[in-house]
């Protein structure tokens, strides 16, 4: 048995933010670092003069970071955001999962350049505790966390799923997460959960 | 149910005798990024009192002017549901309302020193004396002042929602206290309710911190943000070359534990010109670098030159269980020692033995561990997700040289830990790098530093032997248990303070020759009646990896030992699992959980293992049962599995599991903790070995220690709760996760007549298992 086949990045369309991709711009991001750093990459190519705003819940941000910075960091440390968390900095677990233009994608490993002109929806931007998101009322429902580290990647990644597939059966709900790293084994309140926002 | 801002920042309005010093910048935590707040730093001195007296109330409890009840706990909420019971035993007890209920917890000098939040032991300890005696008293104390203040006896008042009233007259405790400290102290043995009373507890009441964890308002300690703060990640002992298992260039930037390597040289030149770089710190082996943006300190880790001269190498993994075998033994222990065991051996009619051994494994916490720590003018702040507040200040302050009272510890929880993840070791790296720096600090550990650097679970090697009479009743036991340990709960010799170059101490030494306690509360000895039973334990020296607990630490270990062999022994006794089990104990709460267990999986009586199968899938089912440390929860587990004989891989099909911890406070708590542990316990059984080879740790990440997904959790898991109102609370922590691996090798003997001795049961195991003779 392959022990990481479930490890794989669930199936999200092909193109900007994806895990493949991403990766390979970190890793040159990363192979330039080494070299001399990536901010000097930035200032070769004109990025820095040119600046980069990002939408961010339907805000504005003129990013600060070198282009290549993960995503991550510019929505935790510059924009002030909770509701996007550092996992493992490689796609591999889930935690940082935002959305980009409506796509699950890995914030860790996708560089904010990538961002630009883009809509980016994290965990704050689904809904409020007065006017919560379906899934967020069902997470809450369900007592869906321990320590809800893990929840936000969940959440944000079951979101889009149940977007292009509204009537999904547990099977499709469990495919659909299982690039999503849980260790508290709060699994089954999860799936129970984005069961009943699926039946919603 | 309504949600609530943080408590803290109205903490210090009531806690009394913080000393002289009042830290403008105590309350970073709530600090938004976008308001840099201009906090200014106080000048030296030391944190309030070095204790806080357990025996007064009023470090227990508060009662506000405006009516909220605080709560002041040493035990802390490390994401398992305890401070949401926890306010329900303080409502029950007081008679408060819930919701006017607050927590403080985990904060040095102003929370009782409860010891380590750790080991099944935070709902018992609160009932058993802790927060439900504090209230018990505390109410007992208001009731008097009430009495006085309504010219009635106390006898004839009652209370509901905090206010007292009788004889037609009412008065509230925020009345009756006037924002005034609570007198008084705290009896032990103050008058609780009877259990036909209880309206709070036993309710499945809500987590107040899920919706702000739902909602992304909940702050981590990865959240904590000081005015003025910079970023640093720790560089440790990295291999010399890319992993071979990564063929990406990502590769290049993990770092594996190097065992025992020490610093040989470092190049600040390689680092110097990066923007945003500040600081490179050496102490000794303990390196790390500071830059102004957290990404920026990640760039300078990658980047920094650095070489590492060998240390000595790791046991051979392939021989692990004979180096822990044969290596100097630190301390030995006769636990138990009853009747004539060599005797009994001698003379049964059967004589079987056998050996279990257990991996290392991780804590493989998903959120890498991270503090904030500030050292300043003589004082450090250390915000930190650690189990022992207390503790952590202590190994803080000996690493900067330090007073305990220089240092206050603020207890903000982090992602779920399950024991001595990297939390005290971030901790004390933030500690260090601040000291150098004489700025607040933020440390992150990066995915490999976590889990390549961690204080693992430990590694076991168990020797059973027992005999069985003619009538296939088990006469005599035997057992031998080896444990390797290095390093443990925050102190220095935690990887950050052991690179630092604090010496390591020696293992604790052999107790002296006295009657054997019977238990240790490790689950050495075995929770079934035998008249010849002998249980010895050595902690071997073992200058290895670092461990320390991890749920249910040797527990666990010892359980599968335990069970899986109860279970040889039931098969060579040609008798049915449970009925083996049950015709050796006279426990009925041990027989009960057993009982509904099977009841619950649809159990039918037959010995193991199953019939002959044909094809290439087999099925079985296995037991296994424990009364958890020898004075805590019972639990049993059934599981019913297939496994492919051709592939080796398991498929766990269905779980089934019952539980008594005494009373139960929040039903729907103690349930989310039963499928923590079930899951937890299918991944550690399943799955999960730390790999190492002779220069140090393979597991860096999530491929190369892979942990269980959804996808191979199975769909039917039954979970039966036994609630005993009128019973003590014993632990729900981890007293599932103790008998997952028993019940799945039993289940898998049952499925292929084959015993598997060592955890995880991987495919190649199973495989090689199915292949040998016999």
């Amino acid at each position: 048995m392959d022990e990481t086949a479930d490890r794989q990045a669930p199936p999200v369309p092909a193109g900007d933010g994806t895990r493949r991709a991403a990766i390979g711009a970190v890793a040159a991001a990363t192979a330039v670092g080494v070299a001399g750093g990536a901010f000097a990459l930035a200032e070769r190519a004109g990025l820095l003069d040119r600046g980069l705003r990002i939408t961010v819940n339907g805000q504005d941000h003129d990013v600060q970071a070198d282009p290549a910075t993960p995503l991550l960091y510019v929505l935790r440390n510059e924009i002030g955001l909770q509701g996007v968390r550092f996992g493992c900095g490689m796609a591999e677990c889930g935690a940082c999962t935002v959305q980009l233009d409506g796509k699950a994608i890995r914030s860790c490993v996708t560089p904010v350049s990538q961002a630009a002109r883009k809509s980016v929806t994290t965990l704050e931007g689904l809904g409020t505790a007065a006017s919560p998101h379906p899934l967020q009322r069902a997470f809450v429902d369900q007592q869906a966390a321990q320590c809800g580290y893990c929840i936000p990647g969940m959440i944000m990644e079951a979101e889009a799923f149940l977007r292009t597939t509204p009537k999904a059966t547990n099977a499709q709900i469990k495919t659909a997460l299982s690039g999503h790293l849980c260790r508290c084994g709060t699994h089954y309140r999860i799936l129970r959960a984005v069961a009943a926002a699926a039946k919603a | 149910m309504a949600t609530h801002e943080p408590f803290a920042p109205t903490r210090r309005d009531f806690v009394k005798g913080v000393g002289g010093l009042i830290v403008a910048i105590s309350l970073p935590v709530y600090l938004d990024v976008r308001q840099a707040a201009a906090a200014t730093v106080t000048p030296p001195g030391s944190f309030g009192p070095a204790t806080v007296p357990a025996d007064q109330l009023a470090s227990w409890l508060a009662v506000g002017k405006d009516g909220v009840v605080r709560v002041l706990t040493g035990k802390v909420e490390l994401g398992t549901g305890t401070i949401t019971a926890s306010r329900q035993i303080v409502a029950e007890e007081l008679d408060v309302a819930f919701d006017r209920i607050e927590v403080v917890q985990g904060v040095t000098g102003e929370t009782v020193d409860q010891g380590y939040t750790a080991g099944s032991q935070t709902i018992r300890t609160q009932w058993a004396s802790g927060l439900r005696i504090a209230s018990a008293s505390a109410r007992q104390t208001l009731l008097s002042m009430a009495a006085t203040r309504l010219g009635v006896p106390a006898a004839q008042l009652t209370v509901k929602d905090g206010v007292v009233r009788g004889g037609g007259k009412s008065v509230s405790y925020t009345s009756l206290l006037g924002g005034a400290a609570l007198p008084g102290t705290v009896s032990q043995q103050a008058k609780t309710k009877p259990s036909s009373a209880y309206q709070v507890v036993g309710q499945p009441l809500k987590r107040e911190d899920i919706p702000d964890k739902i909602f992304g308002r909940f702050t981590f300690v990865q959240d904590v943000r000081v005015p003025g703060m910079v970023h640093a990640r720790v560089v440790r002992p990295a291999r010399p070359a890319p992993l071979e298992a990564k063929a990406s260039p990502i590769a290049q930037i993990i770092h594996g534990t190097l065992a025992g390597a020490s610093l040989d040289g470092v190049d600040e030149s390689s680092v110097q010109h990066l923007p945003g770089f500040l600081k490179l710190v050496v102490r000794k082996d303990f390196v790390a670098v500071v830059a102004e943006r957290e990404e920026q300190a990640i760039a300078a880790a990658q980047a920094l030159k650095i070489t590492w001269k060998d240390g000595a190498p790791l046991p051979d993994q392939a021989n692990l269980y004979d180096a822990i075998r044969s290596a100097r033994i630190g301390n030995t222990r006769v636990i138990q020692n009853q009747g004539d065991v060599d005797g009994a051996l001698a003379g049964a009619a059967k004589v079987l033995q056998a050996t279990y051994t257990h991996p290392y494994q991780a804590h493989a916490s998903i959120g890498p561990s991270a503090a904030v720590a500030y050292v300043h003018d003589g004082v450090a702040e250390v915000w930190s997700p650690t189990q022992g507040v207390y503790q952590l200040r202590g190994a803080v302050a000996t690493a900067l040289g330090l007073q305990p009272q220089q240092v206050r510890v603020n207890y903000v929880e982090g992602s779920g830990c399950y024991g001595i993840n990297g939390a005290d070791d971030a901790s004390l790296a933030a500690a260090l790098v601040s000291q150098q720096v004489g700025k607040p600090v933020r440390v992150q550990f990066m995915r490999a530093d976590e889990i390549s650097w961690e204080n693992y679970g430990t590694p076991m090697v168990m020797d059973l032997r027992a005999g069985l009479d003619a009538s296939g009743r088990i006469v005599g036991w035997d057992y031998h248990g080896w444990t390797a340990n290095r390093g443990g709960r925050p102190n220095w010799n935690i990887p950050s303070g052991v690179l630092a170059g604090f010496p390591e101490p020696p293992p604790p030494p052999s107790p002296p020759p006295s009657p054997p306690l019977g238990d240790d509360g490790l689950n050495s000895t075995p929770w079934y009646a035998f008249a010849n039973e002998r249980v010895t334990s050595y902690g071997v020296y073992s200058p290895w990896l670092f461990t320390g607990p991890l749920r249910s630490p040797s527990r666990l270990q010892n359980t599968f030992a335990t069970e899986s062999f109860m279970d040889e022994l039931a098969a060579a006794a040609g008798a049915d699992p449970i009925a083996f089990r049950l015709a050796h104990t006279s426990d009925a709460r041990l027989a009960a959980v057993i009982n509904r267990a099977a009841s619950a999986a649809g159990w039918q009586a037959r010995p193991s293992p199953a019939p002959a199968q044909t094809g290439a899938v087999r099925t079985g089912r296995g037991i296994a049962a424990v009364r958890y440390e020898g004075n805590s929860a019972w639990v049993a587990a059934i599981i019913a599995l297939r496994v492919d004989t051709a592939s080796g891989a398991i498929t766990v099909t269905q779980v089934a599991v019952a539980h008594d911890c005494g009373v139960i406070v929040n039903p729907d708590g103690l349930r989310n903790q039963v499928e923590g542990n079930i899951v937890q316990g299918l991944s550690r059984s399943l799955k999960e070995e730390v790999k190492f080879d002779r220069s140090g740790v393979l597991g860096v990440d999530w491929e190369t220690y892979p942990i269980i997904g959804f996808s191979e959790l199975p769909d039917d898991v039954r979970i039966e709760l036994i609630d005993h109102p009128e019973l003590p609370a014993l632990g729900a922590g981890e007293s599932t996760i103790s008998v997952i691996g028993g019940a799945i090798g039993n289940a898998l003997f049952d499925a292929t007549g084959k015993r598997l001795r060592t955890l995880p049961f991987t495919p190649d195991r199973v495989r090689a298992a199915l292949a040998a003779a016999g």
